[in-house]
């Protein structure tokens, strides 16, 4: 492999954040939160740059680190869909950090809070661990990855410090990292049956020996723990439905999405050259039955947070309905091609909508002090902007035109229909209606005159309006024309230029 | 061939025993002897830097916390258990174990002879980074990158235990204060042992760069020696607020990103080392990340800052 042109870029992006998370850690809790918003223009600026020099170039921004090359040394490889995701954790990140100050922000003079201190780092963590899950080309790198995302989430989730909250993080912290070993004995079964780690080199091999089979099936039960897809999900809705808002939408936008680029990268990368098209109906079906029990338990759902926590679960169905679809033609066909943007654009277009919906469920949980939704009523008129912002997420989730949802959607269903498989284009119709459902209850309930319902009072207008930033651009993904995700195509591995 | 028979077997009896005791001191003990066990397993796979770090950080670092774990659940001893899966579950369970325990070992009986290696590779490259010891030329250049990020996850791993700190305690010392010990053996090791272990750290982390040993496992005796004081009450730790603490747990990782980041701006690459100058980054950069990674490790081990509760 190659070095090119522009790879400071993406190194950059990962390295900076991890030095200022380090840097944190003496600055203390004030100057923490004034370097991370320093950090976000940079780190826009640096996802930005990558995104052009892919989509320009038309081929992946590849950084030798040290001028090895693999397989001695280890590589960074930003491909399109790297820099889709480099670019959405810049912007989520930025609109998290700016939400958050109100809740961990440390004013002059004010002594150090334990919350404060920890959230700064915790969430510069969060993105130096997605910026390198994307990037990294190396699977023991990645593994670190994997580590950083998980203790950098695990704590975000219990900042609170309550008994409920500990409990959550606990468990998640056992899926986790039963992930992690699963992983971890693939990777070292890998190295063991092929003498390398670097993805790309890997793909080349094209192995085969039952050994890699076995590493790729152990691998793939652990990252999908980590992804939450069902039935490993059972972590998830306490986990991001108790963690502080802003902490949840990270969480529910970028955390389950490292482990997910990573099976990508796995199953279309190293395994490229042998696609498995029964195993990729077992995890398009997960995620079938996903989207259906998932949007199920949102319908049920009485409290707010929880709603939007299990619409993660049903979310993350979609992500694995793109597996049988791509492993079932040719990687250069067009159905492929769809099968792949779909699920990318998926990927992008639910972390900013989920993001924005768990921000809109903070701020209103926030004015009524629970998150009942039965007793939501008055919403509408106390917080209008809040309620329209979860409004606007929800009809990208359900995929209604024109939103990123629908792009998604649609190039899903497109693909499945191309690929002669009928029936997942049903689930993918399904889910949108029962999305459709659920966040029906709660703008009903929202607009209903209410007894509970507190004053109107002036818009926090930086919070609510990031959370609404986040909700347009879910949508405005929609008006992109389709040639704009030829970005997500460029670098895929297994289609050979 | 006996010899190492037996130790695989003591291997797989003291892990089944660890996993089947019922007392949590019980199964923290087997897993220390598992650890050393292991660690002989790899002296006997002639890979003396796996041992060093398996003994100091796998049976002896972990072994700590979880005996700390032990003694903090001591009090919820009698707390309700979860029920003990039904029968079928059991069956289940078991099953899939033995599954996956059976593919493991034909996986690795499938794999091929002689492994692939990049030995030859990393011998062949070794002479331009001027060390003399491959492991730390893979720890510290080639896979650099790696290490470096493994020094930035032990910073997050003490902002983590910080922050489940409880309520109240907040920028005092950490863990719990621990009562003077005025004799009995672990007041005379607390006062006579510190000097020599700081000695035989000083030389595994100084050898490193030409023979066994390394930051790891030097960090792990370091850390040890400042514990042993803490436990016997000779010493109080500094509180988690003091400026110097903090710098002094992240100065090691500071230190190796600004020199990858200045190997980006002068040769074109993160990490990459002008020539002649690797030996002399490499030696700097692992004194520095050794303290860093001791203060660390220490710190763990405490645990987080903890109101003054009435004892």
């Amino acid at each position: 492999m190659q070095a090119t042109g522009w790879g400071a870029l993406p190194m950059l992006a990962v390295m900076l954040p991890v030095l200022a998370m380090v840097v944190a850690l003496p600055l203390g809790a004030r100057r923490a939160e004034r370097l991370t918003l320093a950090m976000l223009p940079a780190g826009l600026a640096l996802a930005i740059g990558t995104a052009v020099a892919v989509q320009v170039g038309g081929a992946p921004v590849v950084h030798l680190l040290g001028h090895w090359s693999p397989p001695l040394g280890l590589a960074f490889r930003a491909d399109g869909l790297a820099a889709a995701m480099l670019l959405t954790a810049a912007v989520v990140i930025g609109a998290v950090a700016i939400f958050a100050r109100a809740d961990f922000g440390t004013k002059a003079g004010q002594p150090e809070r334990r919350e404060a201190f920890a959230f700064w780092p915790l969430l510069l963590a969060v993105w130096s661990a997605i910026n390198l899950a994307v990037v990294a080309n190396d699977l023991f790198t990645l593994y670190v990855a994997l580590e950083l995302l998980t203790f950098a989430a695990m704590p975000l989730v219990c900042l609170d410090g309550s008994r409920t909250t500990m409990e959550a993080a606990l468990r998640y912290l056992m899926f986790a990292l039963l992930g992690s070993v699963l992983y971890l004995l693939g990777v070292a079964l890998i190295y063991g049956a092929c003498g390398t780690l670097d993805i790309t080199l890997l793909a080349r091999m094209a192995p085969d020996q039952p050994a890699v089979i076995l590493a790729i099936v152990l691998m793939t039960v652990g990252l999908l723990a980590k992804t939450a897809l069902l039935p490993l999900h059972l972590w998830l809705p306490p986990a991001h439905a108790g963690a502080p808002a802003a902490a949840s939408a990270v969480l529910s936008a970028l955390v389950i999405k490292g482990s997910f680029v990573l099976l990508l990268r796995l199953w279309f990368g190293v395994m490229a050259g042998q696609p498995m098209p029964g195993a990729a109906q077992i995890l398009a079906g997960l995620g079938a039955a996903a989207i259906l029990l998932g949007s199920v338990a949102a319908l049920r759902e009485a409290r707010l947070k929880l709603l939007v926590a299990y619409s993660t679960v049903a979310q993350i169905g979609y992500l694995f309905l793109m597996f049988p679809l791509l492993a079932s033609v040719a990687a250069d066909s067009q159905v492929a091609a769809m099968a792949w943007s779909g699920g990318a654009v998926q990927a992008v277009s639910h972390a900013f909508a989920k993001a924005a919906m768990f921000l809109a469920a903070g701020i209103m949980a926030a004015r009524f002090g629970h998150d009942r939704i039965v007793e939501l009523g008055g919403a509408g008129r106390a917080m209008p902007v809040t309620l329209l912002t979860f409004g606007l997420a929800g009809l990208s989730l359900m995929g209604v035109p024109p939103s990123g949802g629908f792009a998604a959607k649609w190039l899903l269903l497109s693909a499945a229909i191309g690929a002669g498989q009928w029936w997942w284009a049903l689930v993918v119709l399904g889910g949108g209606l029962l999305t459709g459902g659920y966040v029906y209850r709660v703008l009903a309930s929202g607009l209903r005159a209410g007894e509970g319902a507190p004053d109107p009072a002036p818009i926090a207008w930086q919070r609510d309006g990031v959370a609404l930033g986040l909700a347009v651009i879910s949508v405005v993904l929609g008006f992109l024309p389709l040639a704009a995700f030829g970005l997500v195509q460029v670098g895929r591995l297994g289609v050979l230029p | 061939m006996i010899a190492d028979l037996l130790l695989a077997a003591a291997i797989a009896a003291v892990a089944t025993g660890s996993v089947l005791a019922r007392r949590a001191f019980t199964a923290v003990a087997l897993f220390i002897a598992y650890g050393l066990l292991l660690s002989l397993a790899w002296v006997r796979l002639a890979a003396p830097d796996v041992a060093m770090t398996e003994a100091a950080i796998g049976a002896g670092l972990s072994g700590v916390l979880l005996l700390g774990a032990v003694r903090r659940l001591g009090p919820h001893a009698d707390a309700p258990a979860n029920l003990p899966p039904g029968l079928l579950l059991t069956a289940l369970i078991g099953i899939g174990c033995a599954g996956v325990a059976a593919a493991l070992g034909a996986a690795i009986l499938w794999l091929p002879e002689p492994a692939p290696t990049l030995a030859p590779q990393v011998a062949a490259a070794l002479p331009t980074t001027g060390l003399g010891n491959a492991v730390t030329g893979v720890l510290m250049s080639f896979r650099g990158l790696d290490t470096l990020l493994e020094a930035a996850v032990v910073v997050l791993a003490v902002i983590a235990v910080w922050s489940l700190a409880p309520d109240g305690g907040w920028g005092s010392a950490p863990g719990a204060r621990q009562p003077v010990v005025g004799r009995g053996p672990l007041s005379l090791l607390a006062r006579m042992l510190p000097p020599i272990g700081i000695v035989v750290a000083a030389h595994i982390l100084w050898v490193g760069a030409d023979a066994p040993g390394g930051k790891f496992q030097a960090a792990a005796i370091l850390a040890a020696m400042w514990l042993l004081p803490w436990l016997a009450g000779l010493a109080t730790p500094p509180r988690i607020a003091a400026p110097w603490l903090r710098m002094a747990v992240v100065a090691g990782p500071v230190l190796f990103i600004v020199v990858g980041l200045a190997g980006a701006a002068v040769e074109g690459a993160f990490l990459a080392y002008p020539p002649g100058w690797a030996k002399p980054l490499i030696k700097s950069i692992e004194v520095v990340l050794t303290a860093s990674i001791a203060v660390a490790l220490a710190l763990l081990v405490m645990g987080p800052p903890e109101p003054d509760a009435p004892r």
